[in-house]
């Protein structure tokens, strides 16, 4: 690890204020997936801001009737709390299909929605890569790509945003709640949190250089059957090379968002009316502008047969 | 950086480097060994402790980050004359070889077994809103971040099932 400094955060605001003035600053949270990136010297930060004592450890109801998650709640007790056991089950599913239980008891909300992607090429500093250093260029178009996205990717990276809970945040319609250096606050969409990967693959999400999570917010539960299907080399402990969170209703409607496809949760609502029709239509739609590679074409035909079986799931 | 937690019951102050992870400054500064180095990324639970009760690998979190806390090591759970249930259980069922991820096994597999009793489900849980059972299926998923390399795993899970009948 290159050397740092470190202080204590004393408040949401602070922290964020902290991170602004101090270049090459990061907040560490459970530390998970940053100290892993720091020994490869793929995270360098010449300042970490230790957000661990700030009070964002809590679940609450809100106001409408949804649930607020502080931004330090764990993995482990985000998926085990019950009411999102009752009511967001798709959330509990999708976090217990992730990493595993050391460090689920560690990994954050916040922390988990940042995590960063495991391309193999992003992990080896030897080749170029333009998320790791922007600019050098993709290996993974030419090289091992079994992994990685088959949507939405770009001639700059096809890397895939690895986070389980991330994807069941998605079908939820979660909101990101921030604040930002100068102390304002804001609510992003999840929808609108994760970016495309374009001409700037390093650019990862909406955040502001600074900007804090001090929460995340679901809106009141929309009922239905809520189910998590993660398919991976392994039967447990592996990265999903597909997974599909559902939540399906009574009457065969239901949203759907994919993991393993794509550098954010992939979710179309527009594709959403296919559902009723089955799988093969509704995947025609969700993935109606795929473009996968020789090595990963498979996940296509792969996250349609995961949709069928949640779907039949969901109905039995 | 000066610090101090409590390992095993006893207050340790240190002065460390900022990057020293509490693996290293359990095994170099504070000559605790029985946690073990495998692969210092996650992936393989040589290192896991238990820090505040919970089990954590400890060469992804930094010493700094645990001013106050807890620790407790394979070197607090029992000794050679005063084994802990579950070393004994996995001397009586062989559930190592080599011996290498043993103690990060058995920190574990204690937690686990605190884990199925506080309620807490796992992937293989069949129904979310109620209690997870003690099955064989329910321990191997919860015991997945513990690698081994000898294959011991059929021994483990017999040791820690006969450790979660000893505690029904
Ligand atoms: C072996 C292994 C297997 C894994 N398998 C899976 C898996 O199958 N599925 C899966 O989804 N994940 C998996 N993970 C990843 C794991 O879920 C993440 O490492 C974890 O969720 C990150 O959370 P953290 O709190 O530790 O983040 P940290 O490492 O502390 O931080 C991650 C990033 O978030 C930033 N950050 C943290 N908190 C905030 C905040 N409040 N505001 C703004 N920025 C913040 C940090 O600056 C950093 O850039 C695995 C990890 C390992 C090591
Ligand atoms: S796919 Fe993205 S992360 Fe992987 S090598 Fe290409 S630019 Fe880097
Ligand atoms: S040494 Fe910590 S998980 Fe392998
Ligand atoms: S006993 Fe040798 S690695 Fe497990």
């Amino acid at each position: 690890m290159k050397p740092f400094t470190y202080e204590r955060a004393t408040s949401p605001a602070e922290a964020a204020a902290a991170a602004a003035r101090r270049p090459g600053a990061k907040f560490i949270a459970g530390g998970t997936n940053l100290l892993d990136l720091m020994k490869l010297q793929i995270e360098t930060p010449a300042h970490l801001i230790d957000v661990n004592g700030l009070a964002l450890d809590k679940l609450e109801p809100t106001p409408e009737g949804g649930l607020r998650i502080g931004a330090l709640v764990r993995n482990t007790d985000l998926a085990a709390d019950q009411r999102v056991r009752r009511d967001y089950g798709v959330l509990s599913r999708a976090l217990l299909a992730g990493a595993s239980g050391q460090l689920r008891n560690k990994a954050t909300t916040a922390g988990n929605l940042l995590q960063r992607t495991r391309c193999p090429y992003f992990y080896d500093t030897n080749q170029p890569c333009n998320k790791r250093q922007p600019g050098s260029g993709c290996s993974a178009l030419g090289g091992f790509s079994r992994q990685l996205a088959v949507v939405g990717h770009s001639e700059a990276c096809i890397a895939t945003n690895p986070s389980d809970m991330a994807v069941a945040l998605r079908a939820l319609d979660a909101v990101v709640e921030t604040v930002k250096p100068d102390g304002t606050t804001r609510g992003i969409p999840i929808a609108e949190f994760h970016r495309l990967p374009g001409d700037t693959p390093h650019i990862e999400t909406a955040l502001e250089p600074g900007e804090f999570i001090t929460a995340v917010t679901l809106p009141p539960p929309a009922g239905g059957r809520h189910v998590y299907r993660k398919v991976r080399d392994r039967a447990s402990y592996a990265f999903a090379l597909v997974s599909v969170a559902a939540v399906v209703q009574r009457d065969g409607t239901g949203r759907v968002a994919l993991g393993g496809v794509a550098h954010r949760p992939w979710r179309v609502e527009a594709a959403e009316a296919e559902v009723p029709r089955g799988a093969r239509a509704a995947m025609a739609a969700i993935l109606a502008n795929a473009r996968p590679t020789h090595e990963n074409a498979f996940k296509v035909t792969l996250a349609e047969r995961a949709l069928h079986a949640v779907l039949a799931e969901a109905r039995g | 950086m000066k610090l101090f937690f409590t390992v095993n019951g006893e207050r340790r102050d240190l002065e460390l480097d900022t990057r020293t992870t509490l693996l290293d400054a359990l095994r170099e500064h504070l000559h605790l060994t029985g946690s073990k180095k495998g692969c210092d990324h996650g992936q393989c639970g040589a290192c896991t402790v238990m820090v505040g009760g919970r089990r954590i690998n400890a060469c992804l979190t930094l010493a700094v980050m645990h001013q106050g806390d807890e620790i407790t090591t394979i070197e607090g759970l029992g000794s050679p004359d005063k084994l802990h249930p579950m070393q004994a259980a996995f001397v009586k069922h062989d559930g190592y070889q080599c011996g290498y991820c043993t103690p990060g096994q058995i920190c574990s597999s204690v937690a686990v077994l605190e884990e199925i009793k506080a309620g807490i489900p796992s992937h293989v849980t069949a129904d979310l809103n109620a209690r997870p059972g003690l099955t064989a299926d329910e321990i191997r998923e919860r015991m997945s971040g513990n690698i081994c390399r000898c294959g011991a795993y059929s021994n483990i899970v017999d040791a820690i099932t006969e450790v979660a009948e000893q505690q029904a």
